[in-house]
């Protein structure tokens, strides 16, 4: 399983890293998200540094299908998706590998849109390491369901609009979980104020993992 | 008086049916293909052609009927049995921003094939020097069905499943295609042909049958002097050495 994931995941990644559709194209239009989220926020910095967690991770939902988006695209070329059904690979190491190679470009868009959110509205991060776990726990929980849910409308001739309806309600305990716990880690409020909610991501990862590993075999199958 | 025991299945399909929606792509196929035996799939365009290897690769699940491959339900076994079968189907199965040497590597891996094989495989269709290194978006379609053949070549699988296999190749190719159809055979591959190009392939195959609305219609003998009984019963496995 995990060689097949290493093997998908190194492939996925070196696809995007000679595309860089994820650099040129995913990571600005989450940048031009933020400039927008200000212009409508108005000129108060004091506004827009209150609203930044929120901003900051719905910015990510949005690269987030992007970058799942991205990802089903490129096995649905030339009937990829048919040669790695074909090949006996294991959906496990699939699911894991596809999902890994998601997670990878997600970290890299966080950082970006991090230093956008800082630099944009002013936000204070007071307690870094509460960020910092906030985003890899999302990053787990929404590449998992962004593949999980990439793969279940990847049959449908009309994915590029379904996929952000059926992950985004989905995915939305990350919103509320890690909006939370960036105002805990902004305002000067004490880690433990966040730890509950990072449990709530601990437990969605948990949960997403584990379906998609068991799940991704018959719903490639059948989608 | 001794029995001889029938040599064992390739491929099996009892009244085999598949459906695509309310559509029958498969309407009760009966085949035996045995161990080592090349089968002409020939037939009318939307005959079934396609749709019956695709079943057989275990891509098209079966509304009822039953299928074994090498011995084996690609339900039930779906890797097992992937792992020993290839498709050359009309799609190539590349990644545009992969190279050619990338895409066989992966292709070769992800189906747990020896690496070993690669190299050769890759230089057997001429995907060498440049080439290799050539991005997939950049290949003409011959180039991409050479590279499909290098992978299925590379892998070099139980079951060949060709699906118009000499399509978009060029005389070299074809001639290439033949001599590895013809040394798979050799070596005991199981291969089915899906081909309009009855004439080319007839002399690489040891039967033929016909596909007409999803059912086989006729099945015939190749290879055997006109003189000689050649005789076949729907289902009956028929090899001519």
């Amino acid at each position: 399983m995990w060689r097949d994931a290493a093997l998908v995941a190194g492939k996925d990644l070196r696809i995007e890293g000679r595309s860089r559709v994820g650099l040129s194209q995913v990571a600005p239009f989450g940048i031009v998200a933020l400039v927008l989220f200000a212009f409508a926020l108005g000129p108060d910095r004091q506004i827009m540094a209150k609203g930044a967690p929120g901003l900051f991770w719905v910015a990510v939902l949005f690269c987030t299908v992007l970058a799942v988006q991205r990802s089903v695209s490129v096995e649905s070329a030339d009937g990829a998706r048919d040669g790695l059904r074909l090949s006996g690979i294991d959906p496990a190491g699939l699911f894991l590998g596809k999902s890994i190679a998601v997670a990878a470009q997600l970290v890299v868009l966080e950082a970006v849109l991090a230093v956008g959110v800082v630099l944009l509205y002013g936000a204070r991060i007071e307690v870094p390491w509460l960020i910092v776990v906030s985003c890899l726990l999302g990053t787990v929980g929404l590449a998992a369901t962004g593949t999980l849910y990439g793969a279940l409308s990847a049959g449908i001739r009309v994915r590029e609009t379904l996929l952000p309806l059926l992950l985004l309600p989905i995915v939305a305990p990350v919103l509320l979980a890690g909006t939370k716990i960036w105002q805990a880690a902004m305002s000067g409020g004490t880690p433990s104020d966040g730890t509950q909610w990072l449990r709530l991501l601990v437990i969605f990862d948990a949960v997403y993992v584990a379906v998609g590993v068991i799940l991704f075999g018959p719903i490639q199958e059948t989608a | 008086m001794a029995s001889v025991a029938p040599p064992p299945s390739a491929v099996s399909l009892r009244g085999a049916v598949a459906l695509s929606g309310r559509f029958p792509l498969l309407a009760g196929v009966d085949l035996e293909v045995a161990v080592g035996e090349t089968v002409l799939v020939e037939g009318p365009n939307g005959a079934g052609k396609t749709s019956l290897l695709r079943v057989c690769a275990g891509l098209i699940p079966l509304s009822s009927g039953r299928l074994s491959v090498l011995g084996l339900d690609p339900v039930r076994r779906r890797t097992a049995v992937r792992r020993r079968v290839g498709l050359l189907s009309h799609a190539s199965h590349l990644y545009d921003d992969l190279t050619v040497e990338e895409n066989v590597r992966f292709a070769v891996r992800a189906s747990g094939g020896e690496v070993v094989r690669i190299a050769p495989a890759c230089a057997r269709w001429g995907l060498t020097g440049r080439l290799a290194r050539t991005s997939a978006s950049k290949l003409s379609a011959g180039q991409r069905r050479r590279v499909a053949l290098a992978v299925l070549t590379a892998r070099w699988p139980e079951v060949w499943l060709l699906d118009e296999p000499h399509a978009g190749l060029d005389a070299s190719a074809r001639m290439l295609l033949d001599e590895a159809i013809a040394e798979a055979s050799a070596s005991q591959v199981t291969i089915l042909i899906a081909s309009h190009e009855s004439g080319t392939v007839e002399g690489l195959a040891d039967r033929a049958v016909t596909v007409t609305g999803g059912r086989i219609s006729a099945e015939r003998l190749l290879g055997v002097p006109p003189t000689a009984e050649a005789t076949t019963t729907t289902g009956a496995v028929a090899h001519v050495a």
